[in-house]
């Protein structure tokens, strides 16, 4: 058991080790890609130059806006649609065809509808990643047993008290995991934005980046976001691990 | 669960009228929404449902957009079948062999998580702007999502369907072919389902950023041109072919899971 992440991180080491080689002796050309080594560099001296920090926060500051929305929203929408079975019956589709819609269509019209500040690129996030909690808080109501609701009107617990100490805990893992899907599609969503139209933001700057042959600065922010996702993933994941544990699963 | 076994026990014909009550119900929830929003914010930014297909209708006719329809549909299918094909390949190893796959499967996981919209300027720069580019968008996009659903699919195999195959000497061939593919399919028809819809919606996000040809091309570029009647059109368009097949191949996949 032990093996395993131990030989991940020699696999993925070697993948860069070996990328770091190809990139060294010219098999790939320093304009297409530099040497992660080079990257790592380049990164570590945009922290310390500091000129990007607005781009940053105002991006992590988006995704977190969002997300927050998406998963309180989601939650609240969750727990309503369960209620009405005709609802459910009509949503379920949708929810089956959604994430093939290019959501990003819409943003010319959220400009005209909520002006042409932060607030479009907020709420594409939000539609990305509403939907993902709402499908996994149902998922979740769905598999509280029966026999815990049950004892729940044996005690005459409110429906409030009902929610707090039965099905919220039980459906815990499943919106965990909503949690997780709306904060990568948050992200999308804000990144995907600043790509489309925006004058600030990370998204934004690596689309400048890009069109300018910048690679010194193009590469270490590709890299960030992508460190920023899988180090707040992680974290999320182990929280995850503990709710399971706590319940004696796993 | 169980309302879908009611359903059944109801007998076939009204669970399928149980079934449509569904689309029908969310098909004008949609069209009222919409009509509602139109005379709300008016010709600035919308057409009308009614408009709106008349649009696509003439669209569909003209001669310079049937390019762009080829173009998507062939990037689309390339991309398809390459997710499909690197998915269940994937899927059956790592579903199989446990080690590979407890090194392998949380890199799968993290590739899925990740905004993988970020890494356009990469793909572009590695396959140039075209057909290889978006291709490789749609399969990043799509091959994930189809093989971790196969790994779960064979893991979830009852033991003694492999225990019987052992006995009967199967080879390995044979072993996937008539055991582990049809006791998962109705898991794996679920990352099919899945693999479909985030490979389209992949294939679109590398039009509109790494293309100057195909429908996403078409929509991006509208987007920028603030052409209305196309970007509601392309955007129709591409919803209800989404809807048409996720709808069906919803169906498809509740009967394999009703029946298994």
């Amino acid at each position: 058991m032990r093996r395993a992440p131990l030989l991940r991180c020699l696999l993925v080491l070697a993948a860069v080790a070996v990328l770091e080689a190809l990139c060294r002796v010219g098999v790939i050309d320093r304009f297409t890609m530099p040497p992660p080594s080079r990257i790592l560099e380049d990164l570590v001296r945009l922290l310390i130059a500091a000129k990007l920090y607005g781009a940053i926060v105002k991006t992590l500051t988006n995704v977190a806006i969002a997300f927050g929305l998406a998963a309180t929203a989601g939650l609240a929408a969750g727990v309503l649609i369960h209620r009405f079975r005709l609802l459910r019956e009509a949503l379920d589709p949708l929810f089956a065809t959604y994430y093939a819609i290019p959501v990003f269509a819409f943003y010319p019209l959220l400009i005209i509808l909520f002006g042409l500040g932060d607030m479009p690129q907020i709420m594409i996030a939000f539609m990305l990643a509403v939907i993902a909690m709402i499908v996994n808080t149902l998922n979740g109501i769905d598999r509280v047993p029966n026999v815990l609701l049950k004892t729940a009107r044996m005690a005459h617990m409110s429906p409030l008290e009902t929610a707090l100490r039965m099905t919220l805990p039980y459906a815990a893992p499943h919106l965990i995991t909503g949690m997780k899907l709306a904060l990568a599609y948050a992200l999308i969503g804000i990144i995907g934005s600043e790509f489309i139209m925006s004058r600030g933001g990370m998204g934004f700057e690596i689309a400048f980046a890009y069109t300018n042959l910048d690679n010194a600065v193009m590469y270490p922010l590709i890299v960030l976001i992508l460190a920023v996702s899988i180090a707040v993933n992680a974290l999320i994941g182990r929280w995850e691990r503990r709710v399971l544990a706590r319940r004696g699963l796993r | 669960m169980t309302r879908q076994a009611k359903a059944f026990s109801e007998g076939r014909i009204s669970a399928v009228l149980v079934r449509w009550r569904g689309s029908l119900m969310l098909v004008a929830g949609v069209l009222v929404v919409w009509q509602a929003l139109y005379a709300l914010v008016g010709e600035v930014a919308l057409r009308s449902p009614a408009e709106t297909v008349e649009y696509t209708a003439a669209l569909l006719v003209r001669e310079t957009f049937l390019p762009h329809l080829a173009e998507t549909a062939k990037a689309f299918g390339a991309a398809l079948a390459i997710s499909i094909a690197l998915g269940l390949g994937i899927g059956f190893v790592l579903g199989v062999h446990r080690l590979t796959n407890e090194v392998l499967e949380p890199v799968l996981v993290a590739i899925y998580s990740v905004p993988k919209l970020t890494l356009y300027p990469i793909v572009l720069l590695a396959f140039g702007l075209g057909m290889p580019a978006k291709i490789a968008f749609g399969v990043i996009h799509g091959f994930v999502p189809i093989a971790l659903f196969t790994i779960g699919a064979v893991q979830n195999v009852k033991p003694v369907l492999i225990k019987t195959a052992r006995v009967l000497k199967f080879g390995w061939f044979d072993m996937v072919a008539r055991v582990l593919f049809p006791a998962a399919v109705p898991e794996i028809f679920t990352g099919l389902r899945i693999g479909f819809a985030l490979t389209l919606i992949g294939t679109l996000l590398g039009e509109m950023f790494a293309s100057q040809r195909g429908l996403g091309y078409m929509l991006m570029n509208a987007i920028g041109l603030h052409n209305v009647d196309v970007i509601m059109a392309v955007t129709f368009l591409l919803t209800a072919f989404a809807a048409i097949v996720s709808g069906i191949l919803l169906a498809i996949d509740r009967r394999l899971h009703r029946r298994g």
